[in-house]
């Protein structure tokens, strides 16, 4: 059984109303316990409203989506769903609940009712692991545009679900607090076995994750490992997508007749093929 | 002309136990004609710095002069200079409110006196050139957008009144890649047809080192860079003390060059890194 699965799901915003929206159409995705899967897709394809699926946020028109084998329909099921995943929006603006860092932080842990101690330590470990320790005791509404998306992750941390759901998470962030990030989740996916789905616009991220889904214009169009997906530079491109940078400059080597017969996602790889 | 900040200071939330001094005596010029990046660390100032382009922010110490006069006066005069200022904001959430995106990007040009037909005129030229197609979205709430989308609509807001100086938080934030280069392109023709004077936030340093004319480094509220890409990026511990990294096109021809490839190493685009890297390989006889 997959951690989180969509079957034929389909997703119609103001269903019936003069401003209908058909945002997700048909999709089936199998997202297995422990893999850490990355969602590309230009503006508008979807990602999001997919995304809010997996945490029964929005309910699929038709189709279903299950977790850990509950169907997100089943309002039993809500409750063990939401303890199961964690979500950080894309807009961390609109997370914001509490006048106070830490209790912002520890609204989640809170709501999927951990005890009162764990809370605590957890929303330190989880403050420390977005460096905003020092900022514990500020109003999230003063703060820096990074800053207030730093704290949206780690009130998702905080909650030590099986699961967690990034949505453009490092949209804001300097570079270093984007690498930090990344390090971050990809840790707690290879150390805790977390399975995590991350939204991004950025291919260097996604070249990290064991998996890519390529949403385009509400379908889910392509899925496979990062060198499957960007071993095809022209499709990404056709998309509207882009391949990471070391694999852009492979590719315009290569039009400029050099010859690189490697697949090519990184820098180490390119630099394996240029400099050897 | 410019803007011109002399010795501005600003802290908030002053005589409280969370005072803070977020910009530390700054003094710099935005030339007119020129894009100019502001980059920083993560909380180093930079939105706070640009709110104080138009008046948005009042610092508590200095003066800031756009095209010459003070921004601080209550004078008419000095109405009009704040309003040659257009900045889009960080969280394009704080800039939609109406219930159309067409009412909203109408907003601006209305509020500046534009007749009806010169305000749709505007409205449909912002509109294309963030590419949101106005049959599909003029009639659609700002609030049911998708993120990039919500982007693409407060800046067409801000687009819309033409300013004489444009100020963009983190413009191409939550874009796909074939937007964000799209974007990128039409400020550089906006500011080469029009000559609009273009300020960017930006935590992209390739963009910035492809864009740029004059960059613009921010640390803990203090200015310690003012210079031209090739020169900003020159300085890799300036760089890192400030909290940034390099273009990654940059890193990536560092790596290169560590493992023997004989290249001058000057590049920071990606056009140019290529050059150099098929130069290089030219001379040892390798393609
Ligand atoms: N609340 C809503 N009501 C109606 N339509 C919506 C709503 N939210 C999103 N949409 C529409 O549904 C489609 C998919 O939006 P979604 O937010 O899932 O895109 P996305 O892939 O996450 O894009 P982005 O990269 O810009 O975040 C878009 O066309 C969008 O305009
Ligand atoms: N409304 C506010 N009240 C109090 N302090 C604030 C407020 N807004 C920002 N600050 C503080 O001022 C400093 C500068 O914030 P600013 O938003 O200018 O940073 P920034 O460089 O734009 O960062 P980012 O890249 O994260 O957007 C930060 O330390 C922040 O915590
Ligand atoms: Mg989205
Ligand atoms: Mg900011």
């Amino acid at each position: 059984m997959s951690f989180i699965e969509c079957v034929d799901l389909t997703h119609i915003y103001n269903a019936g109303m003069e401003n209908e929206m058909l945002a997700v159409e048909n999709v089936n995705i199998k997202i297995e316990e422990g893999e850490f899967v990355a969602i590309l897709g230009t503006n508008g394809s979807g990602k999001s409203t997919l995304a809010k699926h997996f945490n029964g946020l929005l309910l699929p028109s038709s189709g279903k989506c299950l977790v850990d084998g509950m169907d997100t329909k089943d309002e039993e099921h809500t409750y063990d769903i939401r303890r199961q995943i964690g979500m950080v929006f894309q807009n961390p603006d609109n997370q914001i609940i509490a006048a106070i860092v830490e209790d912002d932080v520890g609204f989640g842990p809170e709501n999927i009712g951990l005890d009162p101690h764990e809370i605590r330590r957890n929303v330190t470990a989880a403050l420390r692991a977005v460096d905003m320790e020092e900022y514990r005791h500020f109003s999230p509404h003063h703060l820096s545009g990074g800053q207030k998306q730093r704290v949206a992750i780690a009130g998702a941390l905080a909650m030590n679900t099986k699961c967690l759901v990034l949505d453009e998470p490092t949209a804001m962030l300097d570079p270093r607090g984007r690498h930090e990030v990344m390090d971050t989740v990809s840790r707690l996916n290879k150390e805790r076995g977390i399975t995590t789905v991350y939204i991004t616009h950025f291919m260097e991220e996604a070249a990290m994750a064991d998996r890519i889904f390529v949403m385009d214009q509400k379908h889910l169009v392509a899925s496979g490992t990062p060198r499957e997906i960007f071993r095809d530079i022209g499709a990404m491109k056709k998309r509207g997508l882009a391949v990471p940078m070391a694999a852009e400059m492979a590719y315009r080597l290569q039009q400029k007749g050099l010859r690189i017969t490697e697949s090519i996602i990184n820098t180490e790889d390119l630099v394996r093929a240029i400099c050897q | 002309m410019s803007i011109e900040l002399k010795n501005i200071s600003y802290t908030y939330m002053p005589k409280t136990p969370f005072e803070h001094l977020a910009l530390d005596d700054i003094s710099i010029t935005v030339p007119e004609g020129k894009i100019t990046a502001i980059a920083g660390h993560t909380g180093s100032g930079k939105s706070t710095l640009i709110q104080h382009f138009n008046g948005l922010l009042k610092p508590s110490k200095g003066t800031i002069l756009v095209d010459g006069v003070d921004i601080g006066k209550k004078n008419t005069e000095a109405k009009a200079a704040r309003r040659k200022v257009g900045i889009v904001f960080q969280y394009p959430e704080y800039q939609l409110f109406e219930e159309t995106i067409s009412k909203d990007i109408s907003f601006g040009p209305m509020n500046i006196g534009c007749s009806e037909a010169e305000t749709l005129e505007r409205v449909k030229q912002a509109m294309a050139f963030v590419n949101l197609d106005y049959d599909k979205y003029a009639h659609r709430s700002p609030f049911q957008l998708s993120g990039g989308q919500k982007r693409r609509a407060a800046i067409a807001g801000i687009l819309a009144l033409q300013p004489k100086y444009l100020v963009l938080d983190e413009p191409t934030a939550g874009l796909d890649p074939k937007g964000r280069e799209a974007l990128m392109e039409k400020f550089r023709r906006l500011h080469r047809e029009r000559g609009t004077t273009i300020v960017l936030i930006s935590h992209n340093m390739d963009n910035i080192a492809s864009y740029a004319d004059n960059v613009i480094i921010l640390n803990k509220g203090k200015v310690t860079m003012e210079a031209p890409p090739e020169e900003v990026f020159s300085q890799k511990e300036l760089i890192s003390q400030a909290g940034l990294e390099l273009p990654e096109v940059k890193t990536i021809m560092n790596e290169l060059a560590q493992n023997g490839l004989e290249i001058q190493n000057n590049a920071y685009t990606m056009d140019k890194a290529v050059e150099e890297i098929i130069e290089a390989l030219r001379r040892k006889g390798k393609c």
